[in-house]
């Protein structure tokens, strides 16, 4: 048992090193940057400008949005690039775990993640916006900047592609009906019934309702259901990325 | 677990297995190597060297048969097994945005060395392999050389049992291909095993203790390479070439036999008799007032037992 454990540990420094070693590589890739800052950032003004709302009412969709895309930004094109680079190979002929491996994927994600969505919650801080408990909103944050690194790991694993652009593309494909059903832009208390039905099954949507909640102090959801959703999100993207990794492994390096 | 026993062999494949899709890659293959060898795995493309490499070194798991490689199970331990290798995959893949020195810091941290000792075995293998002055360049303006250079470097890091070595000369110039030869040499006299695949016959003849043929997923041969040429004396061959223009024809009715070929101004003549060819090319010289102006008697090479362990069907 103990020595489970020491090589649970072992494993886990080892994802550090992968996680440092993507933050070099790739957190100033083109897309990464496309894809987790340039283009959240139009598409909030695109809803938002020439509208006249409050700041602190756009601030929840402004949060939900950032985290969403800046956390799913590094993710799924890691696996794909280290196909391509036959890198993945070097990796797994390395005493690393592949679910180790995928941490290290997750936890570089969620760290640009992190960096780029308090960015938001700063400014609000510097206006002087108040929020309901400012630490419980931070442990959203980051629970669900870790949901999201885990889901757009899970995104990476099939197709077994060495193209970042297809699963750039295809990852795209989910990530933006995510975001228009997740009540970022329009309240989940104002969906019709089919939309909410819908809403309920995106992780995004409990993220935007625990930061309504602690910034307007209004949620569709009671705010511990908020928190068990992502964690139950989380832990359903862990399990199928890893299986899925596992399942197609043997194809990306062939 | 045989780890703590005294092992002879450092690997052991016991009807070793892999299907892809159905596709038998690695079929039902056994074969065993010492402890301190150069032990060679040779085939054609496809012949199932890749696929048993990546068994061997833990990254895919065998449909059937086991394998233990420095004692442990490549099923059940397939991370003590990588703990214990280098690996010098088939093609370049260091980290081309990363310095030489990251990447062997990352290589030290992922075998968990820790970092004193990395940094220490960092410097001393890259002055070693002449990579000490380039070590803060990113790996994208290295050379093919100098890439190939740096992956026996990622690969020794962590100080390793045994050495995997695909096609480590593949595409080099002669000089680093002599360097990273006579650095396998080294590495196998300071007492490691390695586990080394080429497609270059002469590279595997000087280098190799044993070697293995595989073709069509089945191990075709293993022996030393001095005993695959004994054992395949029908492809020795002699070499002639008299002062003047020869007749074909007349040559092949002299000799009795009917595989003679020219080969450029010479003509080869293959024989399991070499002693009795060179008796009648003497006569065959007297009598149609020729000289011999050269006469090789040559051992059939690598390439050619190769070539015919190949063609055969298993």
């Amino acid at each position: 048992m103990k020595s489970k454990i020491n090589s649970i540990f072992t494993q886990l420094e080892r994802s550090l090193a992968i996680t440092k070693k993507n933050i070099k590589i790739y957190y100033l890739k083109g897309p990464v940057i496309i894809f987790g800052l340039i283009f959240p950032l139009f598409l909030f003004l695109a809803f938002t400008l020439g509208r006249n709302i409050p700041l602190k009412e756009l601030l929840p969709g402004l949060v939900g949005m950032t985290t969403f895309f800046t956390a799913t930004a590094v993710g799924p094109s890691i696996m794909s690039w280290e196909t391509r680079s036959k890198t993945l190979e070097r990796l797994a002929s390395c005493p690393v775990s592949l679910w180790a491996i995928l941490l290290g994927d997750i936890f570089s994600s969620f760290l640009f993640g992190i960096i780029i969505s308090v960015i938001p919650l700063f400014f609000a801080l510097l206006l002087k916006i108040s929020f309901l408990n400012f630490i419980i909103l931070f442990l959203g944050l980051i629970l669900a900047n870790f949901c999201f690194s885990a889901l757009s790991i899970l995104l990476s694993a099939y197709p077994p592609t060495d193209i970042p652009a297809t699963t750039l593309m295809l990852s795209s494909l989910v990530k933006f009906p995510l975001v228009f059903i997740s009540g970022i832009f329009i309240p989940i208390e104002k969906m019709s019934f089919f939309a909410r039905a819908i809403a309920s099954f995106s992780p995004l949507t409990y993220f935007t309702d625990l930061v309504r909640h602690l910034i307007l102090g209004v949620s569709y959801y009671p705010l511990p259901l908020d928190f068990w959703m992502i964690i139950i999100f989380t832990l359903i993207f862990l399990v199928f990325a890893i299986k899925l990794h596992e399942k197609t492994f043997t194809k990306r390096i062939s | 677990m045989l780890k703590n026993k005294k092992m002879n062999n450092i690997i052991e494949v016991k009807n070793l297995t892999k299907y892809y899709d159905g596709f038998l890659a690695v079929d039902h293959i056994n074969f065993m190597v010492k402890k301190g060898e150069i032990f060679g795995f040779l085939g054609p493309n496809g012949a199932g060297k890749t696929t048993t490499i990546r068994i061997l070194t833990g990254i895919l798991k065998p449909d059937e048969g086991t394998a233990l490689v420095s004692g442990y199970d490549v099923l059940k331990n397939p991370l003590e097994i990588k703990q214990c290798l280098g690996v010098v995959p088939e093609v370049s893949n260091a980290y081309v945005d990363l310095t030489a020195w990251e990447n062997l810091m990352l290589m030290g941290e992922l075998y968990g060395v820790p970092k004193k000792e990395r940094e220490e075995n960092a410097v001393e293998l890259l002055k070693d392999f002449g990579l000490y002055d380039v070590r803060k360049k990113p790996v994208k303006e290295f050379s093919k050389g100098m890439k190939q250079k740096l992956l026996l470097c990622m690969a020794l890091i962590n100080n390793p049992e045994i050495l995997f070595l695909d096609e480590p000369t593949s595409g080099l110039d002669v000089e680093s291909a002599r360097l990273i030869r006579e650095k396998i040499r080294q590495l196998n006299r300071d007492g490691k095993t390695i586990f080394l695949t080429s497609h270059n016959m002469e590279e595997v003849n000087q280098l190799c203790h044993r070697i293995a043929i595989i073709n069509h997923g089945k191990i075709a041969t293993i022996d030393a390479p001095e005993n695959l040429r004994t054992q395949s004396m029908e492809l020795q061959y002699i070499e002639v070439l008299f002062d003047k223009p020869v007749n074909l024809e007349k040559l092949t009715e002299k000799l009795k036999m009917a595989n003679v070929s020219p080969v450029g101004n010479k003509f080869r003549i293959y024989t399991a008799n070499p002693h009795t060819i060179i008796e009648n090319l003497v006569d065959f010289a007297r009598e149609n007032d020729l000289k011999i102006l050269d006469l090789d008697t040559m051992m059939p090479s690598l390439e050619d037992i190769f070539i015919k362990l190949i063609k055969q069907k298993i």
